[in-house]
């Protein structure tokens, strides 16, 4: 059985999908995302080491408090990383009644990760930006590998939810939210958009780290910006 | 038997002899719609609260007590009629003549009354104290009898807040007893009994029974004269929803003149109104808005009620509490829910008259319970934190369906079973006991068997547990000999007669003890067991610090290895408590609750093997020790759920704090998302918990400048507080604790 690397565990999960969701945040990050809110899960060699039943044993715990609508999530890092593990312990959990939901930037496509879209109820896909520019200067991938993984996931008809943080003077402009709405009116497995705010709690984890926060001159966004972008976002 | 005043009732047992529950089974409409029907606020009742708002903040300004009545002892007709607003009040009655005035109770101990009187400027009147001189109260007897031992156990602070200086309180009469059946009828199924005794053998038990009985029937005597004081004969059956309520609230008015117990609870009233409510509204007699209005009426009454105590008491129970609690929901055993529309009548009080500690609203939470009233609860606890849940999947097996709470945790068949209480033995304290061989670093008191202090470089887990088992079981027995005496003084000299005719004359008992720093132990036994621990000696050869090295598992992260032994430490401590016979032959029961004075117990305690330093405060109740938590709010709620109610069926009590945003993203998800996890919660088998949902910059806020915070209503133990009448220490410790995020 493959061995997975975990960054660590949060048992009551409620922003990462439905309901209530056991969310395992995985270690190794391919991205370095300048928004990034968890560096400390980007090493490769770090984590704890799970096979995937010792996780599902543990997901199981929590089995009540799932109601009709919660459920596991696959976080990170990204998990497409790792995704034989990853596979292995959605099969585990769909076995288990468990629905499945897995959150990604949609950067890797090989065998492993179709066979693992193959266990997915639920796929959420952090599209970090809408212009091949903004990708290539503050991620450290194409956007057109983002694009394809969502083609992927339309042909499978795998539902989606469209993630994306709002930073402050780089995409907190209705051009980016009207690209974000035509992705949704070309691809039917767009359930809905999630406007996320930018936030520096994390500049802790940067300095414990070491690491310097590229983000770090920027503000949090306001409230009120946050809620005039959202507003009919997801009006179809 | 029949009466015109219960015309429109389904007929049942109830009336011919006295069943409250059959009336309810027989005669409720259960609701498992939504909240959509309920009435604002009336013009009145806004008005009125706005007087007593103001008279709330007068109170505030007075240090916490507006007024003491220092001549006169406190008693069901020793004083003049009270209003509010007396043109503008629907249900009526104080304790005092004046709002927010305090009597004084010296029954309990004079010694207590007069230093209450002190600690706010005030005097005990000469014609008080002289009226005592001559008398003997619950307090000088319980001193007549303890032995030098329980004076020591009571000094060195290993079992703290007993109630032999003050009322024990967590009684709860039927006060619904006296709407239903009218004074008369009461008083004369009272004189049936008492005749009945007559046959038998004049033993002990029956003498004291008999007593009992005759001062029973001399209080519903009183109880009728007070309400006569206020215009009303209560001698017949309520006729309406308006002497419904008016009859059970003079019947708990006359409970909480009489006597100052530490928790004065009120039952499970609600769908009882609901009868009347759907009888007069069915009759055209009342409307919606009517009904709202007597029952945000009854519930001001509810929040004027005050208790005169110390500062000392206020450190174990920390803001001027009177557990007021009402238990609501539930299910019947036939499958119907016990929600009607006046569950949701009481809980819309907290939006009519806004947040507040009091009535301690605590819903009976089953996997059963309509979706709407589910719902309807979540919102109302995101919205004012101020009330508490308790798993009736465990206790209605138990307890039936027509029990309720007393105090935070304590379930009781209503009017058919009453406990002594207990409070609490402090065990991480003993387990340091234990390894010093039967010292007491903090206090520096010599108690308990006298070994030698446990040797060895690191401390050994299987020696450890051995010793602590020793000391466990002595604890035990002088515990339960220590309430033994209490008790029965209590019932000797501050007899609750008001409470106790409301019973059924044939009463079951609890005997309820308690333990307090169970994660401490549980983390510390772990520490013992799975890390390096090694004690640190002061210069006498006694150990007070340790060193501890390597990593444990910590109890609050779902880990069996610490949690069964938390689980474990319960049932040998019941087990050991079994074993020594109780006063009046009590059910020995046993409970993991704090109030607040978890502070208290961590300043009298040395450090602990877990990393704990001398004097922390412990987590209240069955919480795991603040911020150790690893694994995020359900790992925590795993790890409580884990402990077994069967060892501990007076309450496994459980505080958690969320913020908002942790909950979920809007105000329906956080709704949807608190319902599952309570569902999730109690299908695991847990007790009960406590739910606030708020960030700790708030209180941090509150803290600073609590003006701008007078009505904050946070749930802490069991119970719910407004934050400013918590001490600083008390405030500081809450801050502390682990609120559950996002990140």
């Amino acid at each position: 059985m493959t061995v997975g690397k975990i960054h660590s565990i949060q048992t009551l999960g409620t922003v990462d999908g439905p309901g209530v969701r056991f969310v395992v945040f995985l270690q190794g990050c391919p991205l370095r995302c300048s928004c990034c809110h968890n560096p400390d899960t980007w090493d490769l060699n770090g984590g704890t080491k799970y096979t995937p039943e010792e996780i599902v044993q543990k997901a199981l715990r929590y089995k009540e408090y799932f109601g009709d609508t919660g459920g596991i999530t696959l976080s990170g890092g990204e998990p497409l990383l790792q995704s034989d593990f990853a596979y292995q312990l959605f099969s585990l959990c769909k076995k288990e009644g468990i629905h499945t939901c897995l959150d990604t930037s949609g950067c890797i496509i090989n065998e492993s990760v179709l066979r693992l879209l193959e266990v997915c109820d639920l796929v959420l896909l952090d599209i970090k930006y809408t212009t091949a520019e903004l990708y290539q200067k503050y991620v450290g991938c194409e956007i057109n590998e983002v694009v394809k993984f969502l083609e992927l996931l339309d042909d499978k008809k795998i539902p989606v939810w469209i993630r994306q943080v709002i930073i402050p003077t780089i995409n907190d402009n209705e051009e980016n939210i009207l690209c974000l709405k035509q992705l949704a009116r070309k691809f039917s497995a767009i359930e809905k958009i999630e406007l996320l705010p930018f936030r520096k709690l994390c500049q802790t984890k940067y300095d414990a780290l070491g690491i310097p926060f590229p983000f770090s001159h920027l503000l949090e966004p306001e409230p009120n910006v946050m809620k005039k972008l959202a507003t009919g976002l997801n009006d179809k | 038997m029949k009466h015109e005043n219960w015309n429109g009732f389904n007929p049942g047992v109830w009336q011919d002899e006295i069943n409250v529950r059959d009336f309810i089974q027989t005669n409720y409409k259960e609701y498992c719609g939504g909240e959509s029907f309920l009435s604002p606020a009336t013009e009145r009742t806004k008005k009125l609260m706005k007087k007593v708002e103001q008279l709330f903040l007068l109170e505030k300004q007075f240090d916490g007590v507006l007024d003491i009545d220092t001549a006169t002892v406190s008693s069901l007709t020793s004083y003049s009629p009270g209003y509010i607003d007396k043109q503008n009040e629907i249900i009526v009655g104080l304790q005092t003549n004046r709002p927010l005035k305090r009597g004084v109770n010296p029954f309990g101990g004079i010694r207590m009354a007069r230093q209450a009187c002190e600690a706010y400027g005030y005097k005990l009147s000469s014609k008080v104290e002289e009226e005592f001189r001559f008398r003997t109260t619950h307090n000088d007897g319980v001193f007549r009898a303890y032995t030098d031992e329980m004076r020591l156990a009571r000094k060195s602070h290993i079992i703290t807040g007993l109630p032999d200086a003050y009322g024990r309180g967590r009684i709860i009469g039927d006060y619904r007893r006296v709407a239903l059946y009218g004074i008369d009828r009461l008083i004369e199924e009272k004189k049936k009994d008492k005749a009945k005794l007559s046959h038998g053998t004049f033993d002990t038990d029956t003498i004291r029974l008999d007593e009992e009985l005759f001062q029973q029937i001399a209080f519903l005597g009183y109880l009728k004269e007070m309400a006569s004081m206020y215009g009303f004969d209560i001698s017949q059956p309520a006729s309406n929803t308006k002497e419904a309520i008016q009859w059970t609230y003079f019947a708990y008015l006359g409970a909480i003149k009489e006597q100052n117990g530490a928790a004065m609870s009120l039952g499970r009233v609600s769908t009882f109104f609901d009868i009347y409510i759907e009888r007069d509204l069915a009759n055209g007699t009342l409307t919606e808005q009517g009904a709202q209005e007597l029952i945000d009426d009854f519930v001001i009454k509810l929040r004027m009620a005050r208790h005169l105590r110390t500062p000392e008491y206020n450190e174990l129970f920390g803001g001027d509490p009177m557990w007021i609690t009402e238990a609501v929901g539930g299910m019947g055993q036939d499958g119907r829910t016990l929600v009607t529309k006046s569950s949701f009548r009481l809980l819309n009080t907290l939006y009519n008259l806004g947040p507040a500690p009091e009535p301690n609203i605590t819903i009976l939470w089953s996997n059963s319970l309509p979706d709407g009233f589910k719902q309807y609860c979540a919102k109302v606890s995101i919205d004012t934190d101020s009330i508490q849940y308790e798993n009736d999947d465990i206790m209605r097996p138990i307890y039936g369906d027509d029990y309720a709470i007393a105090c935070c945790v304590s379930a009781m068949k209503v009017g058919k079973q009453m406990q002594f209480f207990g409070a609490r033995c402090n065990l991480a304290k003993l387990l340091l006991i234990a390894i010093n061989g039967g010292y007491d670093t903090t206090s520096g008191i010599h108690i308990g068997p006298q070994l030698p202090v446990l040797d060895g470089e690191v401390l050994n887990f299987d020696t450890v547990i051995k010793r602590f088992s020793i000391y466990i079981e002595w604890l035990s027995k002088l515990y339960v000999n220590t309430m033994n005496i209490i008790h029965y003084m209590h019932d000797k000299y501050a007899y609750e007669k008001t409470q106790m005719a409301l019973h059924d004359t044939d009463v079951e008992r609890f005997m309820a003890f308690g333990i307090a720093g169970l994660s401490v132990v549980a983390d510390s036994l772990s520490a013992i067991k799975y890390a390096s621990v090694r004690p640190i000696k002061d210069s006498n050869g006694f150990i007070t610090d340790f060193e501890t090295s390597g990593e444990f598992p910590k109890f609050g992260n779902d880990d069996d290895r610490v949690d069964l032994i938390a689980k474990d430490m319960t049932h040998r401590f019941i087990t050991e408590l079994r074993k020594t016979p109780t006063y009046r032959g009590a059910i020995h029961t046993l409970s993991v609750l704090t109030i607040t004075s978890n502070v208290m117990y961590g300043k009298n305690t040395g450090a602990t093997p877990d990393g704990r330093k001398l004097a922390t405060p412990f987590a209240p109740g069955a919480n795991p020790m603040h911020n150790r938590e690893e694994n995020g709010a359900l790992a925590s709620l795993n790890s409580v759920a884990k402990l077994s109610y069967d060892d501990c069926r007076d309450g496994i009590s459980n505080t958690f704090s969320i913020a908002p945003e942790a909950l979920g993203k809007t105000s329906e998800q956080r709704i949807e998302n608190l319902v599952t996890i309570l569902d999730g919660y109690f299908s695991k088998k847990a007790h009960h918990i406590n739910i606030n949902v708020l960030n700790r910059e708030t209180l941090i806020k509150a803290y600073e400048n609590p003006e701008n915070y007078p009505n904050l209503t946070i749930r802490v133990s069991g119970y719910a507080v407004n934050f400013h009448k918590l001490s600083r220490e008390q405030q500081r410790e809450v801050i502390s604790r682990t609120f559950h995020t996002t990140i």
